[in-house]
């Protein structure tokens, strides 16, 4: 697990970049699929009509679940309420339930006896990094698609109408609060935005700053044994703060198309955008890689390279019985060197068969033009 | 709670304090002969004690030890009597396995681990009344007890949390605040280095206040290590008083 820092990244991206990410919805309203890279996440907003919590009659409740599940990756394991679990789940629960990001009171049927109570689950489908900017980003997005029922109270009756007699209401969301994850490497020398898994591995610490577009932040939580200074944190906010403009965008815009692609009919959701993916898994995402000095450290590589040792003239193969400790080595060397001379030899012979073979056909070539 | 004033036009909060004024600190240290170090803390009415064990060999799962450096094993638990009403379930539940996480992180990045490779140092903090701030003071406790069983760290570890009401940071807040829907931020400082072992915000703050904030619980923390300074050497007088007799 060790992996040698360059300032540049596995995958080439620098180091405030985000992976790229996409939004693809499901056939019912509050389903959502968020690729970030190839983390995949997905977010189902669910209802139901309860009774309140006694402090708090008037106000609706609203339940956040993460699961994490073996089929993301290896390392979790069938048990639930691992560490990583909890966390992400208190995480997600702060981010969006302190926040205030839903208007809970709107939630409310008739108060203190029938109130909504919105569930938000979010499955880990495939762990590559950073799971916590992926599934705010889901839990925002299925919310904001998220139609409830329409319901009418007369008196203390109360009807709630199926999707098809009145159309379902959307939520009431005030604003989206989206975490950006930052990994610090080397006591905080090194800083980077959204983590890939193997960046996750070696990192030393991890800091999440959740803001909506309004530069409100919503949430700040750092983890990991590492010591930050004030300087950092107030970096690392303007940096979130211009990411997250751009993630808020993102998911308007996808909203758009999803109530675009409704209205005009089309069918919509998860099995319509999967045969999609197939067709297109061949292609490799282009990512921009700086390779100007590639090849200055390309010669600096073989320059610095020793010579191989000196081949042998002929293999010296030592008497049966006989144990020499010092050549051993090079005796295995003279023994390669022979196997590639060999090799070389075969491929020569390789080489020049082509070319006959070659000579013959063009020879062929030209004796059926001499007979023309 | 829309009645209650959190900051009156005179500067005074609801308990009488003014807004960086922080709750009394009373602490006691070596209150446990058993333990290998123990603590008493009181911020205000917010009561904890910690106790901690340790360096000693890896109990549990041995393939959990390190090869380097020690396994710091923190659990926060409440007492049922601590809050208002009386709380079901001290043990296992998110909140305070997440308080717990956060402990263990905050005392990784400020006890000196690698001297004591292989083994492991427990630190175990109970809440016996919870009146605000409850993440702070068992920071504050847990320090005490760590320095109380001689084990080295890096500095003191003082934490405290700091709120954001009408353009005025307010520092140490207790319930009535912490639950008025205020955007509070515990921060766990090591104050010699200026260094942030853990930083924690809920709730809505818009981003030009994150400095003015952050400064106030730094200062707040400052506050409060020199308290904590005084304790300690209050207590190696009294423990050096009697040994010599």
């Amino acid at each position: 697990l060790s992996l040698c820092l360059l300032f540049r990244r596995l995958d080439g991206r620098q180091t405030y970049d985000y992976r790229k990410i996409k939004i693809t919805f499901g056939t019912d309203y509050g389903c959502c699929y968020v690729d970030l890279g190839k983390t995949r996440v997905m977010a189902q907003v669910s209802c139901e009509l309860v009774a309140p919590k006694e402090n708090r009659p008037n106000e609706g409740i609203m339940f956040f679940n993460i699961e994490l599940s073996p089929l993301a990756s290896p390392i979790f394991e069938q048990g639930r309420q691992s560490e990583l679990s909890v966390k992400l789940n208190r995480q997600l629960e702060r981010c969006l339930r302190n926040s205030k990001c839903i208007d809970t009171e709107s939630l409310c049927v008739v108060s203190g006896e029938k109130v909504w109570q919105i569930r938000v689950d979010v499955h880990m489908l495939n762990h590559d990094g950073n799971l916590m900017d992926a599934a705010s980003i889901a839990a925002i997005t299925a919310l904001c698609h998220f139609r409830r029922p329409d319901i009418a109270v007369q008196g203390e009756e109360v009807t709630v109408y199926s999707p098809e007699e009145r159309d379902p209401i959307a939520l009431s969301i005030y604003h989206m609060p989206i975490s950006v994850s930052f990994s610090f490497f080397q006591q905080g020398t090194y800083l980077l935005v959204d983590p890939c898994e193997r960046e996750e591995r070696v990192m030393d610490g991890l800091l999440m700053i959740a803001m909506n577009k309004h530069r409100e932040i919503c949430s700040v939580q750092s983890s990991g044994g590492i010591m930050l200074l004030k300087e950092q944190v107030l970096r690392c906010s303007k940096i979130a703060s211009v990411k997250v403009s751009e993630i808020t965008e993102l998911i308007s815009k996808a909203l758009e198309n999803d109530k675009k692609a409704r209205k005009a009919g089309g069918r919509c959701g998860f099995a319509e955008s999967l045969p999609q993916e197939r067709i297109t898994a061949l292609k490799m995402d282009e990512m921009p890689v700086e390779v100007t000095d590639v090849t200055e450290q390309a010669y600096d590589i073989i320059q610095k390279t020793k010579e191989p040792p000196q081949t042998v003239p002929s293999p010296l193969v030592p008497a049966p019985g006989v144990g020499q400790v010092d050549q051993g080595q090079q005796n295995t060397w003279g023994l390669e060197e022979e196997e590639e001379e060999r090799e070389d030899g075969v491929e020569e012979e390789a080489v020049m068969e082509v070319e006959q073979q070659k000579e013959e056909e063009s020879k062929g070539a030209q004796r059926y033009f001499n007979i023309i | 709670m829309a009645g209650l004033e959190l900051l009156s036009d005179q500067g005074y909060r609801l308990d009488g304090r003014k807004a960086t004024e922080l709750r009394k600190v009373q602490a006691r240290m070596g209150v446990f002969a058993q333990a290998d170090g123990s603590a008493y803390l009181e911020q205000g009415n917010t009561k904890a004690l910690a106790v901690v064990y340790g360096p000693h060999e890896m109990r549990g799962s041995r393939s959990r030890t390190l090869h380097d450096r020690a396994v710091i094993n923190c659990q926060y638990s409440m007492a049922t009597f601590s809050t208002a009403e009386r709380k079901r379930r001290p043990h296992g539940d998110r909140k305070s396995t997440e308080m717990s996480l956060h402990l263990k992180q905050t005392f990784e990045a400020a006890v000196m681990t690698q001297l004591y490779p292989r083994s492991q140092i427990d630190i175990y903090v109970k809440i016996l009344q919870s009146d605000g701030g409850n993440y702070s003071v068992c920071v504050n406790a847990a320090t005490l007890a760590v320095i109380d069983a001689g084990i080295p760290m890096r500095d003191y570890v003082c934490a405290c949390t700091v709120g954001f009401v009408d353009e005025t940071p307010l520092a140490d807040l207790c319930y009535a605040e912490e639950s008025g829907g205020v955007s509070s931020l515990a921060l766990a400082l090591l104050p010699r280095g200026g260094q942030i072992a853990l930083l924690q915000m809920d709730a809505r703050l818009h981003q030009d206040h994150l400095e003015t904030l952050i400064d106030a619980a730094m200062t707040a923390c400052k506050g409060v290590s020199k308290v904590l300074d005084e304790v300690v050497r209050q207590h190696l007088q009294e423990v050096s008083v009697l040994t010599r007799e």
